[in-house]
Formats: structure tokens, sequence, C-alpha cells
């Protein structure tokens, strides 16, 4: 294959397949070197509409590694990222896109905060792990249902998951909307009341007391969950017998078709357990961070996930750093103006590195094109 | 509640998915998938709005905004054609991108007034009764464009020479290219049609239909619903134009079922509870999902399916 602009300069690009073996470093350099460059092309932005790029990244910068209360603040919003994104990525896994975490996580918190709001048990009898457990546990069904809904369509009547995820975010929204504005409504407010503190996850600042460095410091227990879902979604991909039919699905569903696989059930299973994830991410937002069910508990989560599991190429492992990253990218991007610089950064990392994966299957090299061809 | 205001309401903002379907049709009947629309509306309405006001002149605003939106479209032209990259997830980033220029470049648009692209009537079609009031008087003139491209469009698909080619290209490339058929310069040229017009449906908000800017919410989704239409549609510029028209009836119809008191003698829940309107809010999305699975059902019997080679990037002299 090669493209020829030779009619007006005399190279052209070579665009040959590779068939020598990729050196080890190339994709981390080539996703490195992409999300660099989008923050130099975002620099340019800034630039070209009169702001102070450099100002602006440095205080970007302090926003979000200036103190232990931000690097706190990072790991806090990398969490959810962290649980959509490895939910996502099992999805990715076996090709269904599943771009509904956002819904799912919304459908998750929901869930979860009936155990205080309605109280499903007694707040101050119950010892505190029971109430979290169930919350939890609750999150995962809320958001394991709504996820249900787009593997079953999919699966049954082969609707198309990405349409059908995107609808669904907006169904959960104004679902949730509803309960905040009129049976929970705390007094009128678009919010419900605050959650007891039985209901909260333990944050290192409750232990200001014991260990003095620890105050202020918002960092809860849902960092946890995270860590110990990369865990299990790892050994469930790379050590199991589902994992290998999920990936077999993905790489090749003919062949997997023709192995006996039931290829509807794992597609409703992936699902469930993908919005599961990102229902433990909507538990672990209420239960840690708010304490109460309100509007706009996200802040794009869904879809910040969604890139986050794409960049960390979906492995798990990488999907903690990758979203600890965004996150960075969340706590500074809420203090710098203009707000959509932070969405632009996102999709331009997002772009460059799939753009980059180009340099991993394929030799690009500029060659002097031939006297015949400069016509 | 009058129908022929529905019916109008519909007609204008049906105008709006119409151009972002048709538009994504085209591109999709080439072989690229673009889900980047709702980023190409928002970009094209931002730059619509901001060119409007500018300038002073909302028809240099138009361009504007197709020109947004094509321009966006190469980004994903190369590197889905040229780079060969999975085309959902490059159309999901063409949407953070977009809605991120939009966001950035748009700042402090909302709250002004830009000037607006008119209202007209036909002249003599519109004196035709009843008919004429409501399909061809004091409507926007882009909803008029709206009517000239839906009959254009599915002559160009299914009665031309290139619209052949395009089909060529989406179903088979390989047999396409052996025809001697340009098929990177036909996809190019197609994603880059799909983008224009989904600036302009952009453009068509911001600076005709419902005008203003809102940021995010300026769309609203409507580029995914385009999306979701186009598979409704089966690929028919036709079909696409009826589901546009009957969304933005519905859409109309739901906002005017919180009004009355009584409906057919019954208490309006929405006017006593006005909570339950957010019911009414999801119903356009849900109504998608329904259409969807009914849209999937009839193309099963009918054997139409997606083109050939969607989402499938071509490469040239390797097997598949």
């Amino acid at each position: 294959m090669s493209f020829s602009f030779a009619r007006f300069i005399p190279y052209k690009l070579h665009i040959q397949k590779r068939t020598d073996e990729v050196s080890r470093w190339l994709p981390l350099a080539t996703s490195v070197g992409a999300i660099v460059l989008a923050f130099l092309i975002s620099a340019l932005i800034l630039l070209l509409i009169g702001g102070d790029p450099i100002r602006t990244f440095g205080y970007f910068f302090n926003a979000a590694f200036g103190s232990w209360g931000a690097l706190s603040d990072v790991v806090v919003k990398a969490t959810p990222l962290l649980l959509i994104g490895l939910g996502c990525g099992l999805a990715f896994r076996m090709r269904l896109w599943n771009i509904g975490a956002e819904g799912q996580f919304y459908i998750g918190a929901f869930f979860a905060s009936l155990v205080p709001l309605v109280p499903l048990v007694n707040m101050e009898t119950t010892p505190k792990f029971v109430i979290l457990l169930i919350m939890g546990l609750l999150g995962m069904l809320g958001g394991g249902l709504y996820g249900l809904i787009p593997g079953w369509l999919k699966a049954k009547f082969q609707v198309s998951e990405i349409i059908s995820t995107l609808m669904l975010n907006y169904v959960a929204v104004f679902f949730n909307n509803y309960w905040i504005y009129s049976k929970f409504s705390d007094a009128g407010f678009q919010m419900t009341p605050m959650f007891p503190k039985s209901a909260w996850l333990p944050r290192l600042a409750d232990y200001a007391r014991q260990v003095k460095a620890f105050s202020g410091i918002t960092l809860h227990l849902g960092v946890v969950f995270g860590l110990v879902a990369a865990v299990i979604i790892w050994v469930i991909i790379t050590r199991s017998r589902w994992g290998y039919e999920i990936n077999l699905i993905g790489d090749n569903p003919q062949a997997a078709r023709y192995a006996g696989i039931d290829i509807s059930r794992n597609i409703i299973l992936v699902f469930m357990l993908s919005g599961a994830l990102a229902g433990l991410a909507g538990m672990s937002e209420v239960s840690g961070v708010v304490h109460r069910l309100q509007e706009r508990i996200s802040t794009n989560y869904g879809f910040s996930g969604v890139i986050v599991a794409w960049l960390s190429k979906l492995n798990p492992f990488a999907t903690i750093l990758v979203s600890f990253l965004f996150g960075a990218l969340i706590v500074a991007g809420r203090e710098i103006q203009p707000s959509g610089l932070y969405f632009f950064i996102q999709g331009m990392i997002l772009f460059l590195v799939i753009s980059s994966d180009v340099l991993l299957h394929y030799k690009i090299e500029l060659v002097r094109a031939a006297p015949e061809e400069r016509k | 509640m009058s129908l022929e205001i529905i019916l109008r309401s519909g007609l204008s903002t049906g105008t709006i998915l119409l151009f972002a379907a048709i538009g994504e049709i085209l591109t999709e009947l080439s072989g690229v998938q673009n889900l980047g629309v709702e980023g190409m509306m928002l970009l094209g309405a931002m730059a619509a709005f901001k060119t409007s006001l500018l300038t002073g002149s909302p028809w240099l605003g138009l361009l504007a905004g197709i020109a947004a939106g094509g321009l966006l479209s190469l980004a994903h032209a190369l590197v889905t054609i040229h780079f060969q990259a999975d085309q959902v997830v490059s159309g999901l980033s063409l949407t953070f991108l977009g809605t991120g220029l939009a966001l950035v470049l748009g700042e402090g648009l909302s709250g002004q007034n830009a000037p607006l692209i008119p209202n007209a009537s036909i002249p003599l079609l519109s004196n035709i009764p009843i008919l004429g009031r409501v399909f061809f008087s004091d409507l926007n003139v882009l909803v008029f464009l709206g009517y000239l491209l839906i009959p254009f469009s599915w002559w160009y698909i299914n009665k031309t020479r290139p619209g052949m080619h395009l089909r060529a290209v989406g179903e088979k490339p390989a047999a396409a290219d052996s025809l001697g058929i340009n098929v990177y310069g036909v996809r190019y040229l197609y994603t880059f049609i799909g983008g224009c017009l989904a600036g302009l449906a952009g453009a068509s908000i911001s600076i005709a239909i419902s005008p203003g800017w809102y940021s995010n919410l300026t769309t609203s989704g409507q580029g995914w619903i385009a999306v979701a239409l186009v598979i409704f549609a089966q690929w028919n510029p036709l079909r696409a134009a009826l589901g546009g028209y009957l969304f933005g009836m519905l859409r109309r119809f739901m906002l005017d079922l919180q009004g009355p008191m009584l409906i057919f003698g019954l208490r309006n829940p929405f006017f006593y509870n006005h909570n339950l309107v957010f019911f009414l809010q999801m119903m356009p999305f849900l109504l998608t999902i329904i259409a969807l699975v009914w849209g999937s059902a009839s193309a099963r019997r009918q054997r139409i399916g997606a083109p050939g080679a969607l989402a499938v990037p071509y490469i040239r002299g390797e097997r598949r």
C-alpha cells in the first residue's frame, strides 16, 4: 500500500505491513508519545484562544499532585474510573461496546442508596460492615440488571449495544432525577438527605485522631474494591475457562461458535458483570464521596472509563495506572478554565493513541518518489 | 394541543435529525461507520452560532457549521481509512474531541443572540388548502432544504453512477477497486460529506430551529439518536426522513402533554405531579431502543443488512 502526493511533493509516504517482531518498548513508547502530543496540541489550542498554556498546565500539575490532599483526591476520582474501566475492558475483549457505564453507575448508586433512604435495614443497630456489604451488593445488582437489558437485546434481537447503552444512559439519569426530586427529596431540594454515618465507606480522615497526617484526607475504601476487582478480572481473563471463551469470542466468533461456545449466554453474562462493576462504582461514589444521592454524581465517569479501558489496552493492571492518570486529569480539569479543555484532552489522547497503533502494525517511511512518478 | 402544531413542530425538529441521519447513511454506505455525529453536530452548532454572531450573517454561519463538521470528520477518515484504527473507538473519541473543542471555543457564547436563518413560505405551494398551511408556510428555510435533500439523496444513492460506486465500495471494496474505483477516495469523500451534513444539522439547531448556544445541551444526544435512526431506516434516506419527522412530532407531543389538566376527560398525571415529567423525558430514548428492536427484526425478515464492508478497513491486495 502506498499513498502518493507525488504530484505536489517529491516525497511519498510508504506504508508497509510489519513482518518483523515489534520491539517490546514500542507500544509503551507510542502511548506515552500520544499522551505528550495530546497535551502539546491542547497547549496550542489554548495559545490560539489567547490562554497561557504554561501557566495553565503548571496549575494543572499542581492541582493534581501538589499536596497529599490533592493526591488523595486524584485516587478518589480514579476509583470509579478504575471499576468502570475494568468492566468496559472486559466487555471490549468480546468486542461488546458497553458505552453504558454512565447509566449503570447511576442505577447502581440508586440501588445502593435505597439501603439508607428507605431504609432497608435498621441503620442504628445493624453493624456498619453489614450495611456496607448490602449496599455494595445492591449496587452491583442494580448495575448488573441495567447491563442485562442491552446484553439481552443484543443476544436476542441483535440490537446494536452501542446505541442501546447510550440511550439507557439518558434514561438512567432521568430515572435518578425522578426519585431525588420526589420521594427521596430533602425538603424539596434536588438531592436526598445526607446518609447516616453508618452508610459511609470508611475514609482515612476518620482515623485522623490516631494518625495526625490523615486529617482531611478523603481517600476511602472504594479504591480497595477497584484493586481487588482488577485482580479478579485478571484471574478471569488469564486463568479461567470463561476468560478463554471471552477472548476466543472476541478474536474469532466463528471459531468460538464451532467450538460449541454459547455466545448469547456470554454476551449477557459479560454485560452483567461489566454493569455490576459500574454499579459498584456508583455505590462507592455515593457511599464514599457524596454521601447522598443527587444530580451529577458522575462527572462523565462512564465515558472516561471507556477511554481508560481502551488506553490500557484492556489490561487490568494497566487500567490501574491509566485511571490514576485520568483521575489527575479530572481533579485538575475542574480547576482550569475553559472547562471544555478537559474533554478535549481526553478525546485527543484517545485519538492519538489509536492513530499511533498504526506504528505497531505498519512501517511508515518517507521515501523520495521516483522521477517518473513526479508528473 | 393541536395536531397542526405537533405536525409543524415535528417537521422543524425532525429536519435536524434528517440532516444528520442522511449524512451518516452516506458515510456508512461507503463502509465507514462514524459514531462521532454528536461531536460533529455540537462543533457545527458552535461554529455556526459564533460565526453568525461575529459576522452578522447567518448564512456565513451556516457555511462555518458545515465546514466545521466536515473538517472534524476528516480526522476520523484519516485514522480509520489510512491507519485502519477501530471505527467505534475513533468515532467515540471524535465525539469527545468535537464536544471539547466546541466547549472551549464556545466559551461565553451562551445567552447571546446571533442573527438567525429566517422562516419563509413557498409562494404557490403555500396556497394549497390545509396542506399548504402545514407544510409550506412560515417554516424555516432549512426545513425546505430538508424536503429537497430527501428525494435528492435517494435518487443519488440509487439511480446515479457515483451512487452506485458508493454502494459498491461499501459492499465489496475489493471488487470496486478492481473496477478502477478509488476506494480510499470514495470513503474520504463520503465521510467528509457525512461530516458536513452533521455540521449542517448542528447549525440548524443553533441558528435556525431551536436557536441559541447552551454548551453541550445544545445537541442533547440528538447525534446519537440520528445514528440509531440510520439503523432503523435500514440505510434508506426516505425512511430516515420519515423517522426523523415522527421523532420530532413525538417530542412536541410529549411537551404538549404536560399542559392540559384533563386528557380524554381523565386527570392528567403530568399536570398534577410535575416530577412524572422525567418519565416523559425518557420516552425519546426508550422509543429509540424500541424502534431499533423493531427495525432490526424487520431488517432480518427482509434480509436487508448493513453495508457488507461496514466498519471493515480496506487494505489493498490483502485477503480477508
